[in-house]
């Protein structure tokens, strides 16, 4: 692995020629006048309040609703670098499915010690209550966003799956077309691979997934904590651009095993929910019994096979920070092949050899809580001061089984524009997998780019922006 | 469609009407107000502003004075008045966000656009005297909201809603702006000596309607009375803001929504029953039962309507 100090420049080769993917972006950067970009990011801005594409920030009261920022300059990956990409994230969710089945059923993966029992079955992600239930198709994570980061020409790593509700995709597709709408000549001398199926194909999976899929007409609907949760545009746009309801639990009700919706007229039937609200709120006689965001009896309409449920109850236990480390192993020990993504490095605090690796090298390294996100609860070695550092040990030597850790990685960086013109930022991606009847792989994703010189945080909650991902045609 | 969804549409227009409500009444208050003439208080033109607007008390409660800058901070800007203006367009705009789904980019474009301008002026830079330029534009903004919904939106359940929403709100400020006026209203009022302070009222009272200059059109010889500016207001349908002309629209859109949905709701039956009477009834018989009886029935069976109509189409 290389230094994070000597990272990959995705447009820039050693010499400073660029690279082929790259090759007219950077001319006509070149050919731009220097205040070009400036202008055409305050159009996006504006395009981008007025559509009301924002999130929302917990607790900063005056500023609920902001705008994640938008880079002007597109990401871009080659048709070739995009097919071993997908044939990777093909080849890892069809392999964290068959896990998923596994350990709700037969648990042989347990059984063969290839995996942990302790560290499945301990598990606050893993739901008895998904024990010897067979969702429809046998999937149970249907939508899935990968982060990956890329760290050489040829090596790309796996940060997480988010296997539960992954965010971003109505980001991926607002940005194509605020690109097209700002720059449509960029989208006449190059190739680029549409993203706008998405919903379409988001609908045909969902549809697969039915409990009856035979049925000419599924009412799918689209259940939202509401508008005041961070991701709330994201739930509206999905609704919207599938043609479906976008739904509260105060909605849906269960009456005989079976899930209605409060129309102005009769009730009507649900067949499918894409749910866009946590396991433990999805059913107060279930789970969470004091959450009002959910659906009293949902659970049972569930099992009974009357509703489907995407993502299923419990997929969280495949994107657990501390199952990561051994994803490799479940994809040899149900494909019988090997990885074509890697995984990042991991320790395992909970182990002591790993523990004490840790402690004697926190300054070089990165550590995570194993159910924290968005950038929150971590300590990133490098950049961190010596009293952080000192305050992260005692919290990591009270808690070792709460943490994991991974080296810092040099994140490849994405020409990027900034107040004092183009320069290079570090970047991450995150393509959107569908998978009902088939694997759809939308050609694209997100690319979320750190926007503070050498900063290796991306995360929108930290301050990150997003670019437009472009995967070019052959 | 949701029972959610249709009570969503029909807030979204009801309080972006009673926004646009709101500042007809504080633009005819501060016209009123700086063409005061000597020894005159300029008070009564806002106190008349805030009675109509139903906000007298909960503004003594929390002012001495009723001033430009006072009435300005609690009836535009305030976040706690559930009447200012700023209230109803953020209820207008949660309402539209909580549908987004079931309405144009138009639509909400217009809606949040409206929203995000608003909330970027500072409360201090609406002096007294660049305070009508932004009741204007508040008043325009909602012109376009009305316009973007006409022209965009699918005539469909969630159009009628938004009508019914729409005019629900506009009968309940006419009749209320008439029924805390409606002395002045009355038939002796012409008699009396064209007191200065009555004409005053009743050209407040068409100016907050918009309705000014269509009365002189309406009526041959133009001269403001009391008969015929209550008539005006209640009974000719060609008004915009009359009573009877909001009961049009809504028995008619009652009757679109019982065709969409093959059946008939007690709601229906309530709006032609208001229809009815506002149709058939002369100036003369309500100045017979009493004028004030007769407004204030209207706007009690105007607000049984809005529940009736909750209860029949399940809004949440």
């Amino acid at each position: 692995m290389a230094d994070a100090r000597s990272f990959f420049n995705e447009m820039l080769d050693e010499s400073g020629r660029p690279r082929q993917p790259y090759a007219r972006i950077s001319e006509w950067l070149e050919e731009k006048p220097s205040n070009f970009l400036t202008k055409k990011s305050r159009d996006a801005e504006t395009i981008f309040r007025r559509l009301g594409i924002t999130f929302a920030v917990y607790g900063a009261e005056e500023a609920t609703e902001r705008l994640i920022p938008f880079d002007p300059i597109p990401r871009i990956i080659s048709a070739s670098e995009w097919r071993r990409l997908s044939a990777g994230i093909d080849q890892r969710v069809r392999a964290l499915n068959a896990f998923m089945h596994d350990i709700y059923h037969r648990q042989e993966i347990l059984r063969a010690g290839r995996v942990p029992a302790d560290l499945v079955l301990q598990n606050d992600a893993f739901l008895p209550e998904m024990a010897g239930f067979t969702p429809a198709r046998k999937v149970y994570a249907h939508i899935i966003g990968t982060d990956l980061v890329r760290v050489s020409e040829d090596e790309f790593y796996v940060l997480e799956d988010n296997t539960r509700t992954p965010s971003g995709v109505s980001y991926m597709m607002e940005n194509r077309e605020t690109m097209m709408r700002l720059f449509p000549e960029l989208f006449q001398t190059h190739h680029v691979s549409p993203v706008e199926q998405y919903p379409e194909n988001l609908r045909q999976t969902l549809e697969s997934v039915a409990p009856d899929p035979s049925k000419s007409t599924q009412t799918i609907v689209v259940l939202t904590p509401g508008i005041y949760n961070s991701a709330y545009f994201e739930h509206a746009f999905l609704a919207d651009s599938m043609g479906v309801e976008l739904v509260e639990g105060r909605d849906l009700f269960v009456d005989a095993g079976k899930v209605f919706m409060r129309t102005t007229r009769e009730p009507k039937q649900v067949d499918v929910i894409y749910r866009r609200i946590d396991d433990a709120f999805l059913d107060p006689l279930t789970f969470n019994p004091g959450s009002m965001l959910g659906v009293p009896g949902l659970f049972d309409a569930y099992r009974a096979g009357n509703v489907t449920i995407c993502n299923a109850p419990g997929t969280g236990i495949a994107d657990d920070k501390a199952i990561y480390a051994y994803v490799p192993d479940i994809i040899e020990f149900y494909t019988g092949q090997k990885p074509i993504l890697n995984n990042v490095p991991t320790w395992n605090c909970s182990r002591p050899d790993d523990l004490a690796y840790v402690l004697d090298n926190l300054e070089d390294i990165v550590v995570k809580e194993v159910h924290g996100s968005g950038g929150y609860g971590m300590l990133i070695g490098p950049t961190a001061s010596k009293r952080q550092i000192a305050e992260f040990r005692k919290i990591l030597e009270s808690n070792p089984g709460n943490y994991i850790a991974q080296p810092t990685l040099a994140l490849s960086a994405c020409p990027t524009h900034v107040a004092t013109g183009i320069a290079p930022r570090h970047v991450d991606l995150r393509p959107f997998v569908l998978i009902g009847d088939q694997v759809r792989i939308t050609p694209g994703g997100l690319t979320r780019v750190a926007l503070k010189k050498g900063s290796l945080v991306v995360n929108s909650s930290q301050g990150g922006g997003t670019k437009d991902t472009w995967v070019l045609e052959d | 469609m949701l029972g959610r969804t249709a009570s969503s549409l029909f807030w979204m227009s009801r309080y972006h009407e009673r926004a646009q409500n709101l500042t007809r009444l504080l633009e005819v208050a501060y016209r009123g107000a700086i063409m005061s003439h000597a020894g005159q208080d300029a008070g009564t033109h806002w106190t008349f502003a805030l009675a109509n607007a139903g906000c007298d008390d909960r503004y003594a409660q929390r002012y001495d004075e009723v001033n430009i800058r006072n009435i300005s901070a609690f009836m535009i800007f305030s976040k706690d008045n559930p009447l200012s203006v700023r209230t109803c367009l953020e209820l207008a705009r949660n309402n539209a966000r909580a549908v987004r789904t079931s309405i144009t980019a138009e639509l909400w474009e217009a809606i949040n656009t409206t929203w995000i301008e608003f909330t970027d002026v500072s409360q201090q830079s609406v002096t007294p005297e660049r305070l009508p330029d932004f009741l204007a534009w508040v008043n325009q903004r909602a012109h376009l909201f009305r316009g973007a919904l006409l022209n965009t939106i699918l005539r469909d359940d969630g159009y009628f809603f938004s009508q019914m929403g729409n005019f629900i709100e506009r009968a309940d400020n006419t009749a209320r702006i008439l029924n805390t006026q409606y002395w002045t209203l009355l038939p002796d009022s012409d008699i009396a000596d064209d007191g200065a302070m009555d004409r005053y009222q009743w050209s407040a009272i068409l100016r907050a309607l918009s309705g000014r200059r269509s009365y002189r059109f309406a009526y041959p010889n133009a001269r403001l009375k009391a008969f015929n500016i209550a008539e005006f207001l209640i009974l000719r349908q060609e008004m915009p803001r009359s009573l009877a002309h909001c009961y049009a629209w809504l028995a008619d859109t009652a009757e679109d929504l019982a065709q969409f949905y093959g059946s008939r709701e007690p709601s229906l039956d309530l709006a032609a029953e208001i229809f009815r009477t506002l149709s058939e009834k002369q100036m003369r018989e309500i100045y017979q039962e009493g004028l004030h009886e007769f407004l204030t029935d209207i706007v009690g069976k105007n607000n049984q309507l809005a529940h009736q109509l909750s209860q029949d189409y399940n809004f949440a």
